[in-house]
């Protein structure tokens, strides 16, 4: 239990009658991303705030360490192991960037000296020293998240909350973002994640957690979620009629598409399922013009497990899944 | 590092914070001595004559009426500017730096603390300024000893107090600016109907008891005493027991209110 940074059991939040978490159990393993993935409303925002001790959790919720503390004893404790970067900027849009990053110094208790240079430090790193003397709330949305982030890591957290660090951010801006996730990680920091980008959980989570209807629907790493889903493919296509019916005859579990020639397979697309489909082929001596492998993409898992009625649930996932 | 001193450290950083803030921005806080200044000259110039002939009798100057006013006033420009505290307030606690402050390992009450603070530092500037008005236009103290400006030091300052943690609470439960500035109201409105203008007793019987029981006019009386000479009686206690009782109440108010879960 000791190396998990985060552990969250049977988390529990509603307001009124209308649940927004109905027992959520996280595990986060010291310097990982870990990757809350869910649609607007879904409670991601709720999650962390209950894990930085923002708002409290309903009564029936399981134990919850942060950082090794206990976070209904010892709420302190956890705030002193976190930092956290919400959705909504965190700055103070009255002072100007350098004094919002002072302010966390003095909050942090650095000296003067050493608040200075942390100051200095993280506003060249985040490219704002040319803006610190004006007000924060004349920035730029790219330009406050960055403050936001850079005062943050003023104390030196080992544990980091990013609450849709990159919603409303244009593509540059987000890439700088991540490249600012993956730093933190390599320092040894653990970050939870929460995004509704598919394609940010993809590129940077260790693990991704989908969260839907007030639990977890499914996790794992990117990889097994994408095996969660059925519509991994393989694509033949043909140029010649003849060679198109010879291989249609010899795999006869195939999607046909006579117009333009193309057969699709399913397949998980592993290395083995490719062989056995080469070798039919081969056996069958045909020769297709065009071979693609399609893999369901996190797009495809997400929909899978967050759409309408009409579309099967999976099972929530056992607790422990294998790495 | 203990409790003790961890509270005044980050209270101190909080209330730099709202110091800046209050630098930075002074357009509220002047905005806000416009009132009392303005009453002051309305009062003397415009209504004075009559003014000061009810109070002195026939014959009586402006002056006597200039005496009475002030003291009225400044305990006014001190409700006046509270109304900024409770403004400030719940501007702040709509604003994501106070969610970033929960979650960090720093004294809890500090944010308020800070407010506090900074607001009643705020308001002892307004009572010098308006004050600075009022003897510009002549008001006197006569003969009040050190001890007496002291004394009326001590009122000004702890009655900003009790009425700043009032407005604290009251910012606080109020979701925008523009409701703080509406449930504030009492604050500047109270001192209209206290002794401030006119005395209790030159007032209608059925309106005397409204004009008496409310924490406005013991503390201006007590400061009329000590100012002035007049008589304080039991104006004296009554005003600390209000100043005590606002306090008290404001701040178990405005802790219980910070402590709940953010909206």
């Amino acid at each position: 239990m000791t190396d998990l940074a985060i552990a969250a059991n049977g988390l529990r939040k509603s307001y009124g009658d209308k649940t927004v978490l109905d027992g959520v159990d996280l595990a986060v393993p010291q310097g990982t991303v870990f990757s809350l993935l869910g649609p607007n409303g879904a409670g991601k925002t709720t999650v962390v705030k209950i894990l930085s001790t923002l708002i409290s959790a309903d009564p029936g919720t399981g134990d919850i360490h942060v950082g090794g503390h206990d976070l209904a004893r010892d709420p302190q404790a956890v705030r002193a192991a976190i930092g956290v970067t919400g959705q909504f900027s965190a700055v103070d849009g009255l002072i100007t960037g350098e004094e919002n990053m002072l302010l966390m110094a003095d909050l942090h208790h650095l000296s003067r000296s050493e608040g200075r240079r942390v100051t200095a430090e993280l506003l060249e790193r985040f490219d704002l020293t040319e803006a610190a003397r004006k007000p924060a709330s004349t920035y730029s949305g790219g330009m406050k998240r960055r403050l936001d982030i850079a005062m943050t890591l003023v104390g030196g957290p080992r544990i980091i909350f990013l609450d849709e660090p990159t919603t409303g951010l244009d593509p540059r801006s987000r890439h700088a973002m991540w490249q600012v996730v993956r730093e933190l990680v390599a320092g040894g920091v653990t970050v939870l994640l929460t995004t509704q980008y598919l394609e940010e959980a993809d590129q940077l989570a260790d693990r991704i957690a989908v969260l839907h209807d007030g639990g977890i629907a499914a996790q794992g790493t990117a990889e097994e979620l994408k095996r969660l889903v059925p519509g991994g493919h393989v694509r033949l296509r043909f140029t010649d009629p003849a060679a198109y019916r010879a291989a249609l005859a010899a795999l006869p579990e195939t999607t046909a598409d006579d117009e333009t020639l193309t057969l699709r397979i399913p397949s998980g697309g592993s290395q083995r399922e490719l062989r056995s489909l080469l070798g039919r082929l081969d056996t069958a001596g045909v020769e297709a013009d065009e071979l693609t492998v399609h893999t369901p993409d996190l797009d495809d898992v997400f929909f899978a497990l967050t759409g309408g009625d009409d579309q099967p649930h999976l099972p929530r996932q056992p607790k422990e899944t294998v790495r | 590092m203990s409790t003790l001193s961890l509270a005044v450290r980050d209270s101190s950083t909080m209330l730099r914070r709202n110091l800046l803030h209050a630098r930075r921005y002074p357009s509220l806080t002047l905005n806000l001595l416009l009132t009392p200044i303005m009453l002051l000259l309305l009062f003397v110039y415009v209504f004075g004559d009559t003014m000061s002939a009810g109070i002195g009798g026939a014959g009586a100057g402006r002056s006597a009426y200039v005496a009475y006013l002030v003291p009225g006033l400044l305990l006014m420009t001190i409700g006046s500017t509270t109304i900024g505290t409770a403004v400030s307030v719940s501007n702040d606690m709509s604003e994501g730096i106070i969610a970033r402050f929960r979650t960090m390992a720093i004294h809890r009450g500090s944010v308020l603390v800070g407010h506090v603070v900074g607001s009643v530092l705020q308001s002892v500037i307004s009572v010098v300024l308006v004050g600075a008005v009022g003897v510009a236009v002549g008001f006197r103290s006569t003969d009040a000893t050190a001890l007496e400006w002291l004394a009326a030091f001590g009122l000004l300052v702890l009655f900003a107090t009790a009425l700043t943690w009032i407005a604290v609470g009251m910012g606080l439960v109020s979701p925008n600016a523009e409701a703080a500035s509406n449930n504030a109201m009492p604050l500047i409105f109270l001192p209209l109907i206290s002794s401030a203008f006119v005395p209790v007793h030159a007032m209608p019987g059925w309106f005397q008891p409204i004009a008496e029981y409310q924490p406005f006019t013991p503390a201006i009386e007590t400061l009329r005493g000590l100012l002035l000479g007049t008589e304080i009686g039991n104006n004296g206690w009554l005003a600390l027991a209000w100043c005590v009782g606002l306090a008290v109440l404001g701040y178990r108010w405005s802790v219980s209110k910070f402590d709940q879960d953010p909206r």
